[in-house]
């Protein structure tokens, strides 16, 4: 690491390192919720709200109170007034690689001068119109292209890159079965 | 009862090579063994395993390879006739059929229960293996019935496996050996990847065992990596030790017909596995990793002036995996009739009543220096070097750490007057 150059990609990992050897001590701390909340407005649209979540032991805020509108596209006979709710999922995942990919490369000293990722995710949407029942409804696949220009060989990147979906959360989200509880109060 | 100073638990390659070191510094000891010599070795491999070093590199205290055939590999049975003759010519202290069912704190010394008699002590070493128990993921409890399942400690052969389809869950070193055999046996093979750990056998006409001991990667010591808790989870590298010195990875397991799928995830209610959708990145991250390794072989080569007299540096196929490699697979239909965990073990402490276990059930060390005073561990995955769980690598751990028990038996001497009278 040169003194006179340091690497910043704005991302304090000496504190992501010290909170890492402190919760594998108190893995009780470690235990977060993640809470959303959501209201319809009319039609297709919705607006989901996310303000608090619990971890550290403690109830904790956002800065602000954040809102995310949903909506269906016109070609589904619906007004456009937001994203789809498919495209959210693509842009929380492109976030946490991304984020992930900061935290990575500057773990390793690596500066990025720029990251971009396109994503694009195939379906069927016979599958959920129930027009036949073998088609799923959800992503036949996500493909993910990044272009990123840093200080680091074309292998240092990938690497980067390929850690940074090892250790997300999303990611995982998206590949891996999770179970979901849907009650009605 | 028996008052001794040591108590060594396990005569395999870890319990011998520090009897040799125990005995070279005249610490009297004993070395209590469940089975015979080399239990674990006669009693929990599968009939084709052979070890996956080179014969050149089974180097114990004292003791070296003495055959015609540095390169090959030896078969179980010739691993078990080795340790066996190791164990006679330094004459250590074995005593067979003795379990030990309980380890505890005594007088300031140690107390170890055996189904024969109980020992008093001052130190005991564990070197019970780091293969103890197998690792079975907790989706095993949804397998349906009618699919047999078994754990690479329990499998023989493929002729104990009905016909049928096979899903081999882990594709380590147990994993891929056991799915090469099995897909060649007939019977289809579904290999479940999570991460792993990718190397050829061979590159640049020298075996990879040989690349690590030579540029000093075996050496490598638990003090001196970045993150010494991942460094001891790696799973095991990818190899076999067959004759003909061949690779198996994915490709070639992909090449005989084996279908890769990602990590096992889950067994729904409707019997049917669901794999991670991760297949990609764990093998392009395996690809990255070894081409890195080969990189660091290939700077070594080129600082010790090797490049001469080897084969030019090359780079092996990226690992091939299908556009859209399968998510689901039904368990009922019978198309599989037998699942295989080779999902990694671990050692087993269930007996040590010594308050030094994590929660996770692993005993607590500082490089094989357990937190409890006279308490020493061998022979587990990166214990003091990259090589602390191979045969070649527990000599120089157990030269260190008998050096450290032979000083803290000093200290502990010198430090405490009652102890002096209590002894004399």
């Amino acid at each position: 690491m040169a003194i006179n150059n340091p690497v910043n990609n704005g991302v304090n990992t000496d504190a992501l390192f010290g909170a890492r050897e402190a919760l594998t001590k108190a893995p009780e701390a470690a235990q977060f919720k993640w809470r959303a909340s959501c209201e319809w407005i009319r039609g297709t649209q919705s607006r989901s709200t996310v303000d608090s979540f619990y971890g550290l032991g403690a109830e904790q805020k956002h800065k602000t109170k954040f809102t995310y509108d949903s909506d269906h596209p016109e070609v589904f006979a619906s007004e456009d007034a937001a994203a789809t709710p498919v495209e959210i999922v693509l842009a929380g995942l492109a976030g946490c690689l991304t984020a992930g990919i900061a935290a990575v490369a500057q773990a390793r000293d690596v500066q990025l001068r720029s990251v971009k990722a396109t994503l694009e995710a195939g379906m069927d949407i016979r599958g959920i119109l129930g027009a036949d029942p073998d088609v799923r409804n959800g992503f036949d696949g996500i493909k993910v292209t990044y272009k990123i220009d840093a200080d680091a060989s074309d292998d240092d990147i990938k690497a980067i890159v390929a850690q940074s979906q090892k250790r997300s959360a999303v990611y995982d989200i998206i590949t891996n079965p999770t179970n979901v509880t849907v009650e009605v109060k | 009862m028996e008052r001794l100073t040591t108590v060594v638990i396990g005569a395999g390659q870890a319990g011998l090579a520090m009897s040799w070191w125990l005995a070279r510094r005249s610490i009297d000891h004993v070395v209590l063994e469940r089975g015979a010599v080399g239990n674990s070795w006669k009693t929990e491999r599968w009939d084709s395993l052979t070890l996956l070093t080179p014969n050149w590199q089974s180097r114990l205290p004292g003791y070296g390879y003495q055959g015609n055939d540095p390169d090959g590999f030896r078969t179980m049975p010739e691993t078990i006739g080795f340790i066996e003759q190791y164990a006679r010519a330094i004459a250590a202290p074995v005593h067979p059929d003795t379990r030990v069912t309980s380890v505890r704190s005594r007088r300031g010394g140690y107390e170890v229960v055996t189904d024969q008699r109980i020992w008093q002590c001052d130190s005991v070493v564990l070197a019970t293996g780091a293969c103890n128990v197998p690792v079975i993921p907790s989706v095993a409890s949804a397998v349906p019935a009618g699919v047999k399942t078994l754990t690479p400690l329990a499998y023989r052969n493929p002729g104990q496996l009905e016909e049928g389809g096979v899903l081999v869950v882990g594709a380590s070193a147990s994993g891929i050996q056991i799915a090469d055999e099995i897909q060649r046996s007939g019977r289809p093979v579904t290999l479940a990847v999570g991460e792993h750990v990718r190397v050829p056998r061979v590159y640049r006409g020298k075996d990879i065992k040989w690349w690590m001991d030579a540029s000093g990667v075996l050496d490598q010591r638990y003090d001196e990596v970045d993150d010494i808790v991942r460094a001891r989870n790696v799973p095991s590298l990818q190899l076999a030790g067959y004759p003909d010195r061949r690779t198996i990875d994915l490709n070639s397991l992909t090449a005989i017909g084996v279908n890769l799928v990602g990590r096992l995830a889950a067994i729904n209610a409707e019997g049917k596995a669901q794999f991670s959708g991760s297949l990609r990145n764990v093998c392009a991250l395996a690809d990255l990793k070894m081409n890195r390794l080969l990189g660091t072989i290939d700077e070594w080569a080129t600082a010790n002036g090797r490049d001469s007299d080897l084969p030019a540096p090359h780079r092996f196929a990226a690992t091939e995996v299908e556009e859209s490699p399968p998510l689901l697979l039904d368990l009922t239909h019978g198309k599989i009739k037998t699942i295989i965990w080779a999902t990694g073990f671990r050692p087993d402490y269930s007996w040590l009543d010594v308050p030094v276990l994590d929660r996770k059930g692993q005993v607590r060390h500082d490089g094989g220096v357990a937190e409890a005073p006279g308490l020493y561990l061998m022979g587990l995955p990166f214990l003091r070097r990259r090589k602390s769980s191979l045969i070649d690598g527990v000599g120089d751990d157990a030269r260190d750490l008998s050096a450290h028990l032979a000083a803290y038996l000093r200290d502990r001497v010198l430090s405490s007057p009652e102890l002096i009278a209590a002894r004399g």
